[in-house]
């Protein structure tokens, strides 16, 4: 077709060197005003061929049906709706070329298929085009849907491209290109085999388009068929009725006669109760029904039944199995090998981003469990009311968000307000009903409860049931993309970095301060404590609300991903509880390797099951009541006559 | 031996022991009876015959939770676990049953009389297709059969409870971790409840379990009154069982367990295996309510056996005192009559100027406010109203769980 | 005679401290047996040892004539064996009657089953009643436990462990806390009871052990520094140096 091309425009050549677009276009206007798929691609080579620097954007114009005709000369323009009427523009200099009325131009709409037609002929342009935006474009243009015959403009632009990053995806396509489409089979499979190396979606992509295959059945396997496996009817691959289907839809059996049909065949030979010379009323058993058509079927031609035993013995002479749609083994067998190597890094990558993802939720696990494990360290106290104090967090951040339109600004200052709120919230409640509750642990656990679920009512009464968001800054926003593997969102590595920060903290004050030693020596004997002149309600008061404080900074962590409601304390409670029966008592390392545990677990049984979050949460669970026979007291566990006491 | 009282430590049957359960049983009947009257004279509704009659059920839970947690110290926050089961194992039957007849109906009108495979897989989509399926998932094997499904009823849970129970006591684990435990294991099963796959309908649940096949001549209004005196009749014979079991020497050793386990076991007694028959047999008794529960409720979905039913449950019994089996079944009539009567409009709303108070929004506030106010101030609950009665002598062993179970030992994992 | 109990060689130690090392001991199956030693020295643990509540990282604890090793056996299957236990702090049963206390030690059938459905026998009452007499408890038998002196607890607790029927007593510084007649009625319950069973106190009130006039064993550091008669013992020097050295 080119050669053709070249002749004519070498016929039109005289006058082309002065011609204009629109005078290129005035040559044949008919063929660019109605267009067919099988016309246009005449008039794009010569429009290409011309040279003519405006032609890219005429292209894209003419592509998005932004070019119109006038009605009255048939000369083509671009067009702005301005009242009833239009501005034209001059396609090739851009300048405004004067107005008309209603009605005076006609749009035009090429088809789908012309459409795609001039994208192709465009991406040879855009390609080389001077922004580097548009050349992205196209690129990605080609990889949503790859072509053969975009793989010789991509070679062709290889040439002068001077982003380096462009220049690689550019080579990668055109490998991706050659690896499906090249006609030459050794360059197919050494472009393959270069794919084994890539583990991007677009790469595993082609190759398992290389490797598609559908089930077939013949009697017996053709020579120049390219098997994947054989298929035995009857295992799991094949169930039994699936392979007949597939004999029946080959036409090399007849179809089964179905319950429904024999039904219908039945009723249609109702007469006078009685089906052939059985009475209706008997027909309520399949046996009693098939008798019946049996009966039936030959006087009426209707078809015989199948029976079991013939299906068997269809299916026993026939073979099946699952075939390419590449006729060439060795291209497949390159591609298969490709696979399974891409395949084993990918399985690497995705443990690493299991291992991300994993950190993330045991950093938030930690942040809101690590409170509650102090609290019930120190005092043998179990806070219900522990999810309650993550939601006032939450709220305080919204709040916060409200009056602050900036949210780096606010979320600074959230932080420790929300601290400052849970923490007066948790030294009230242990003033005004923990402490009156000494050594009565059950009941502290109740008490607490119904301190829970007032608190999430009044929650309710004053936000309204539905969802407020905590918008995080832009600069949390995204997520750090190591490949088409593994990533993680800057909003996880930011908590992840929250809960290093209070790990450390934490660590600090239990082991470097005076306050620290007073709450260990309570958590260790709280008798001989008390003996040593440290006050326990003081040790007390403030262990709790430090407890609380870190739970307020957790709700603004958790506020920041996820939504914050009246019921989001309950959603985090349990976990965190099991966090901390997991991970044993009084321990920051012990919650810290409990929120670990924990974490891993529910991503691994995500992994193994990704449909389904609610069985993951249950096997957790089942898990952890195992994992208290092992471990009764935790990870780490105190030691000694103390912990037996 | 001259001083000593000729009733020291004499069998006693248990009724004749007790004061408080004829009094309980003379109370059931007179409520039962007269809710019978009433209705028959069409002075109370048909529905208000359901609430009575679920609140007996309710009572039941709550005599139960009651002796495993106010007699044998166990706080278990998973009771209404089984409480569901016994209503979802009783709910596969009903929803069959019922489906099954109305499928034979419509099918009665095709010209060819239905196979049985035609008529389980008519029931089959009835039944699942709200989660996209068509089949009988295997945990339905027994469904057709009532006489199955009430085995269910208390195989289930006595299965699981006992499961849980060895594992869980043979660890040791006592005390708030026990709880917390107990906990997981309601959530497990809830949110196992909430997959389509559990094959139990997912969140929908089952549905219709009011309408009793067979009794479709009776009508709602008879059936309400056959549910009320089946619940009464259970709750009569689980207080006189609870009795029973925390009379005498079983008595003395599962108050034993709540006031100090490692002692009773120091005496030889095998504290492992009592709590888990209390837990056991409390846990079936649970599911025996349930199953009597959701008839008269028409619906049960998994949100029934989330963590925070347990929880109320153990609320029911603190506000109506531990330790005794009357205590328990007045809160958790008390609290869940005037719950149904606040959160349903009942109560009038209350301005202030400048807020109104709606008690549709505001009473869990007001039952937390109060729940917290009563472990502070009145740990005996409202049946520590009744050692006010003056011609009433101190009762046996009322060191209750509120002083008995002062103990530090607890609160350690 | 052959020995009741014959403790051989055990040791155990927590988070690297050796709590009892390499201690063995012999009791014979009746008369009183005083174990003493300075605070630290492993009294307490060894009674936990040979109850079950503590198992040891190495070593046997044999029982009775067919020297059963009660290593890894339940504390309740070792009680029904016939080995009582009274605690440091006196532990009843506050919240029931001491004719319930009494009921619950008697020594009776006590696997769960066997209790769920056991009845009170007149036998029983017989039984309890007499205990409750010989420890001076007969005319507060409807009592609660709770309302007890200090005392009367120690008593009760005693008197369980001899509803209990046990063939070898361990009994935790009985005397602490107790008024100088309180003192010798005590002496008195361990000196009878010692008649027919035999009978571990374990004590660091030397003026009380000297009141019971028995062997003595004393304990250091988790194994045994001495054996024999209190005037034996105490003229020890390693004794000496124990308890008066530093």
């Amino acid at each position: 077709m080119r050669i053709l091309l070249a002749l004519l425009v070498a016929l039109w050549a005289p006058a082309a060197g002065a011609q204009t677009l629109q005078d290129l276009l005035q040559q044949e206007p008919e063929a660019i005003s109605d267009p067919s798929r099988r016309t246009v691609g005449e008039v794009l080579d010569r429009l290409v061929d011309s040279g003519l620097p405006e032609v890219p954007v005429f292209l894209e114009r003419w592509q998005g049906k932004e070019v119109w005709q006038r009605k009255s000369d048939g000369l083509f323009f671009y067009a702005e709706e301005d009242g009833d009427g239009h501005v034209l523009y001059d396609i090739s200099t851009g300048e405004e070329a004067g107005r008309t009325g209603p009605r005076e131009l006609s749009e035009l709409k090429p088809n789908a298929g012309v459409r795609g037609v001039i994208g192709s002929a465009l991406i040879e342009f855009q390609l080389s085009d001077p922004d580097p935006a548009r050349r992205q474009a196209a690129l990605d243009a080609i990889a949503k849907d790859p072509a053969p015959e975009q793989a010789a403009p991509l070679r062709a632009s290889l040439e002068g491209e001077e982003d380096p990053d462009l220049m690689a995806r550019k080579e990668r396509l055109l490998a991706l290109l050659s690896a499906r489409f090249d006609e030459d089979p050794a360059a197919r499979v050494a472009a393959i085999e270069a794919l084994g190396a890539d583990i991007s979606v677009e790469a595993r992509a082609v190759l398992n388009q290389i490797l598609a295959s559908r089930p077939a059945v013949a009697a017996t396997l053709p020579e120049d068929a390219n098997v994947a496996r054989l298929l035995v009817p009857g295992s799991a691959d094949l169930p039994r009725e699936a392979a007949y289907v597939m004999l029946v839809e080959a036409g090399l059996a007849p179809p089964r006669v179905t319950e429904t049909e024999i039904r219908d065949a039945l009723v249609a030979s109702i007469a006078d109760g009685m089906v052939g010379e059985t009475p209706v009323a008997t027909l309520g058993t399949d046996a009693a029904r098939h008798a019946a058509y049996d009966a039936i079927a030959p006087a009426r031609g209707l078809p015989p039944r199948v029976t079991e035993a013939e299906v068997d013995a269809a299916i026993s002479t026939h073979v099946f199995w699952q075939g390419y749609a590449e006729p060439d083994a060795t291209v497949t067998a390159a591609a298969q090998r490709a696979l399974g190597t891409a395949e084993t890094r990918v399985a690497l990558w995705q443990g690493a981003d299991l291992l991300l993802d994993a950190v993330s939720l045991a950093s938030i696990y930690f942040l809101a469990a690590i409170g509650l494990a102090i609290t019930f360290g120190v005092m043998g106290v179990i806070n219900m009311a522990h999810g309650e104090f993550i939601m006032m967090g939450a709220y305080t951040g919204y709040v916060v968000q409200t009056l602050v339109p900036d949210y780096t600004l606010s979320l600074l200052l959230a932080l420790p307000l929300a601290f400052a709120v849970t923490f007066a919230a948790g030294v009230a409640m242990e003033r005004l009903v923990i402490h009156h509750l000494a050594h009565r642990p059950l009941e502290t656990l109740l008490a607490t409860f119904g301190i829970s679920i007032a608190l999430q009512q009044v929650a309710k009464n004053v936000f309204g049931t539905q969802a407020r968001p905590l918008t995080s800054p832009a600069w949390l926003d995204g997520a750090w993309v190591i490949n088409d593997v593994a990533g993680i969102a800057y909003i996880r590595i930011a908590i992840f970095v929250l809960a290093l920060l209070f790990l450390g903290l934490l660590l600090f004050i239990l082991k470097r301060t005076r306050l620290g030693l007073e709450v260990r020596a309570v958590t260790q004997n709280p008798g001989m404590a008390a003996s040593l002149g440290i006050n326990p309600d003081r040790i007390g008061m403030l262990t709790f609300g430090l407890g609380s404080g870190i739970a307020g900074i957790a709700g603004v962590a958790i506020g920041l991903y996820a939504k914050v409601t009246s019921e989001m304390g309950a959603d985090y409670i349990v976990q965190s509880f099991m966090t901390v029966v997991v991970g044993g008592v009084g321990n920051v390392w012990g919650t810290l390797a409990g929120a670990g545990l924990i974490g891993g677990f529910q991503k691994g049984v995500e992994w193994l099951n990704p449909s389904n979050t609610l069985a993951a949460q249950t096997f957790m669970i089942l898990f952890i009541i195992a994992f208290i026979q092992v471990r009764p007291r935790g990870i780490v566990a105190m030691k000694g006559r103390a912990a037996g006491a | 031996m001259t001083t000593a009282p000729s009733s020291t430590l004499r069998p006693r049957f248990v009724i004749a022991g007790n004061s408080s359960v004829l009094w309980a049983l003379l109370v059931l009947a007179l409520v039962t009876v007269g809710a019978t009257v009433l209705a028959e004279a069409g002075m109370i509704s048909t529905s208000f015959v359901k609430t009575l009659g679920k609140t007996l059920c309710l009572c039941l839970a709550a005599i139960a939770m009651d002796v495993v947690w106010g007699y044998c110290g166990i706080l278990s926050l998973g009771h209404m676990a089984f409480f569901g089961i016994g209503g979802y194992a009783i709910g596969q039957w009903l929803m069959t049953a019922r489906t099954t007849d109305i499928v034979t109906q419509n099918l009665a009108g095709q010209p060819l009389p239905p196979t049985p495979r035609e008529i389980e897989q008519a029931v089959a989509s009835q039944i699942f297709g709200v989660v996209g399926a068509d089949d009988f998932p295997w945990i339905w094997a027994f469904s057709h059969s009532l006489a199955l499904q009430l085995l269910m009823v208390v195989l289930v849970p006595g299965v699981l409870a006992g499961l849980f129970g060895w594992l869980a006591f043979r660890s040791r684990v006592t005390g708030v971790y026990l709880s917390i435990l107990t906990q997981g294991m309601t959530l497990a099963l809830s949110l196992w409840l909430f997959q389509n796959d559990s094959g139990l309908r997912g969140n929908n649940g089952l549905s219709g379990l009011q309408n009793i096949p067979g009794l479709d001549q009776w009508g709602q209004d008879r059936i309400s009154l056959l549910f009320l005196w089946a619940s009464a009749g259970a709750l009569g014979a689980g207080y006189v069982l609870f009795a029973w079991l925390t009379s005498g020497r079983r008595g003395s050793a599962i108050r034993a367990i709540r006031d100090d386990e490692a002692r009773l076991r120091f005496l030889g007694h095998g504290v492992e295996g009592l709590k888990l028959l209390v837990f056991t047999l409390t846990a079936v008794v649970t599911a025996i309510a349930g199953a009597l529960y959701y008839p008269q409720a028409g619906i049960i979905n998994p949100g029934e056996v989330a963590p925070l039913a347990s929880i109320y449950l153990a609320v029911w019994v603190a506000i109506g005192g531990r330790g005794r089996l009357y205590g328990a079944a007045l809160g958790a009539a008390l609290v869940s009559l005037l719950s149904s009567w606040f959160t349903g409009g009942g109560a009038p709303d209350i301005p202030l100027g400048f807020y109104t108070i709606q008690w549709t929004d505001w009473w869990t506030v007001l039952l937390g406010l109060t729940f917290v106010a009563v472990t502070l101030w009145a740990p005996k609950g409202l049946g520590g109203l009744f050692d006010l009665v003056p011609s009433r002598k101190p009762r046996q062993g009322d060191w209750g769980p509120d002083d008995g179970a002062w103990r530090r030992e607890e609160g350690q994992p | 005679m052959t020995a009741l109990l014959h403790v051989d060689s055990i040791s155990v130690s927590f988070d690297g401290f050796r709590a009892i090392n390499d201690l063995s001991l012999t009791v014979e199956p009746t008369g009183l047996r005083a174990i003493i030693g300075p605070n630290g020295a492993g009294k307490t643990t060894f009674m936990d040892i040979v109850t079950g509540k503590t198992r040891p990282d190495s070593g046997r604890v044999l029982w009775g004539e067919k020297a059963q090793d009660l290593v890894g056996l339940s504390e309740s299957r070792i009680a029904r064996l016939g080995l009582g236990r009274k605690f440091q702090r006196p532990t009843v049963f506050e919240a029931q009657t001491v004719a319930e206390n009494l009921d619950l030690a008697l020594r009776n059938p006590r696997q769960p089953l066997r209790v769920l459905f056991a009845r009170r026998t007149a036998d029983d009452r017989a039984r309890a009643l007499a205990i409750a007499e010989e420890i001076g408890l007969l005319p507060h038998l409807h009592r609660r436990a709770g309302e007890l002196s200090h005392g009367q607890k120690q008593w009760l607790e005693i008197g369980m462990l001899l509803a209990q029927d046990p063939r070898l007593l361990l009994v935790d510084e009985p005397a602490a806390g107790m008024t100088v007649p309180e003192r010798e009625h005590t002496t008195d319950l361990l000196r009878r009871a010692a008649e027919t069973r035999a009978v571990v106190v374990v004590e660091h009130d030397m003026e009380f052990v000297r009141r019971l006039d028995c062997r003595v064993t004393v304990l250091h550091e988790g194994r045994v520094l001495a054996e024999g008669s209190l005037d034996h013992v105490t003229s020890n020097p390693d004794v000496i140096d124990v308890y008066l050295g530093r």
